[in-house]
């Protein structure tokens, strides 16, 4: 039995994710159990853990501050494999411009910045924010969760912030919007995306169906 | 290389069909949603959209339970509109599997239910869908107001203003549908097109008129669309959406393949 805990704390769409891992785990023809839960139990007891966030990062630093699911990630990532995406990796860094400036969860060194209202591409044409689409990610080291994903696959990204880290040593993929921005990290058992793998076809769930394979070593 | 022009399949639904209607009008049926979405993303779809076309009047069931079904097969952004009203609505929509959902109708009603809906929600999953009809005469500036209720009803309100509030107020994307041009099959309406997408930072995903490739392919150089929305060729089959990228990659769009 592989137990996976999705963590809630009630921001955004985790029936994707669950269903997206419900699918690969059928997939490789494991017994995959998925719970979607705030209950620090029940993610203690998983073998990995899910931390996921859409959104505004001041409403989810506050739900996860009120439902102390800073000690759950704290408590997850100092013993078993996991998985932020998108806001959840966001909220695992120092802190973030969104909304005025916000305390993240300081586990990984590095801030969030906002793209900005003038962003342009190298031939000076506007870009949109936010980043919204299929955009390649250039894989800047080898991971066991980029098995059987080719260099500059297409991930869906969804976000008007980006990670920014003096770290170069964290950072596992690189993707391209008017900047470079830090598509994926990884440190030690955290693997971190800013895309969506849930929403990423065949490149994301390729991703995942390894993060549910990953014992955590590099 | 960087982001990708998006096709967007759009499945209009009636009581849990698919259908098509020629201006929002004479309707078609053309088959199963969760079945025609699990084809449109094996072909390379990069997003659905769902439109529930008569959610505005009858029962909210058969569409969450549509949309989970879709969720739990398809791994690509899905956006839902269709009588979104309230934050429960969104809500709902949200739970079942939908990653956006489409606002029209109730925007216009109540603007700050948008400023409410991207607070609570964030921008990143509200698509304000705006349906607009040229109002000038010939020989005049072009103007165009929008429309709701699948069409029915004027507002007197001008489409480019309209779009520039709702993007203040929050909304993360523009789904813009020509009711001119809509069922038409004779191509997006790309001066309206052109002129929402230069004056909003957000992207705009062009609906309403496609009746063939070029039609996609001048949407995006033309129009200055990010996503282009198409219906009816995809339904009937007349193109796949693989042969839509190709078309679109030989006439030097960036497209995921």
């Amino acid at each position: 039995m592989n137990k996976i805990a999705v963590i809630d704390y009630g921001m955004g769409n985790l029936h994707s994710v669950a269903k997206a891992v419900e699918h690969v785990g059928r997939e490789l023809g494991q017994d995959v159990e998925i719970v979607v839960t705030p209950d620090a139990n029940l993610i203690a007891k998983a073998d990995r853990v899910i931390f996921p966030g859409v959104g505004a990062i001041r409403d989810c630093m506050a739900e996860i501050l009120r439902l102390d699911v800073d000690q759950i990630v704290a408590d997850a990532i100092k013993s078993k494999p996991v998985l932020a995406i998108c806001v959840g990796m966001q909220a695992l860094m120092s802190s973030s411009e969104e909304n005025g400036g916000v305390d993240c969860l300081g586990f990984l060194q590095g801030d969030v910045r906002y793209f900005g209202d003038d962003l342009k591409d190298e031939n000076d044409q506007r870009l949109k924010v936010p980043h919204m689409g299929w955009n390649q990610v250039a894989q800047t080291r080898p991971h066991p969760l980029w098995k059987d994903i080719p260099d500059n696959s297409r991930f869906y990204f969804v976000h008007s912030y980006y990670v920014q880290t003096q770290k170069q040593e964290m950072i596992t993929g690189l993707t391209h919007y008017g900047t470079d921005i830090v598509a994926a990290l990884g440190v030690d058992n955290i693997f971190a995306t800013q895309f969506h793998p849930e929403k990423s076809q065949k490149a994301g769930l390729t991703l995942l169906r390894n993060f549910l394979q990953w014992d955590g070593t590099v | 290389m960087g982001l990708a022009k998006r096709i967007i399949p759009c499945l209009d639904c009636k009581n849990g069909r698919v259908v098509k209607g020629v201006k929002f009008l004479d309707i078609r049926d053309a088959g199963d949603p969760v079945e025609i979405s699990k084809r449109y993303c094996d072909a390379g779809a990069d997003e659905i959209t769902f439109l529930d076309i008569t959610a505005s009047h009858e029962g909210r069931e058969t569409t969450i339970h549509t949309v989970e079904a879709i969720a739990s097969q398809v791994f690509i952004p899905l956006t839902v509109g269709g009588g979104i009203r309230t934050l429960e609505d969104i809500r709902a929509m949200l739970n079942a599997g939908a990653d956006k959902v489409g606002i029209n109708t109730a925007a216009v009603i109540n603007p700050d239910f948008v400023r409410e809906a991207a607070e609570r929600f964030g921008s990143q999953c509200i698509v304000v869908a705006v349906d607009a009809k040229q109002v000038s005469g010939e020989g005049e500036p072009l103007k165009w107001e929008i429309f709701t209720h699948g069409g029915r009803n004027a507002t007197g309100i001008d489409a480019l203003e309209w779009v520039k509030r709702m993007v203040e107020y929050g909304a993360g994307e523009i789904l813009l549908t020509s009711m001119d041009r809509d069922g038409t099959k004779t191509g997006f309406d790309l001066a309206l097109n052109r002129e929402v997408s230069r004056s909003v930072p957000v992207p705009i995903i062009a609906s309403g008129g496609v009746g063939n490739l070029q039609h996609l392919v001048d949407g995006v150089l033309q129009g200055e669309a990010d996503a282009v929305l198409a219906a009816s060729i995809f339904h009937f089959q007349e193109y796949t959406i693989r042969e839509a990228k190709e078309f679109m990659l030989k006439s030097g769009i960036e497209v995921r393949l």
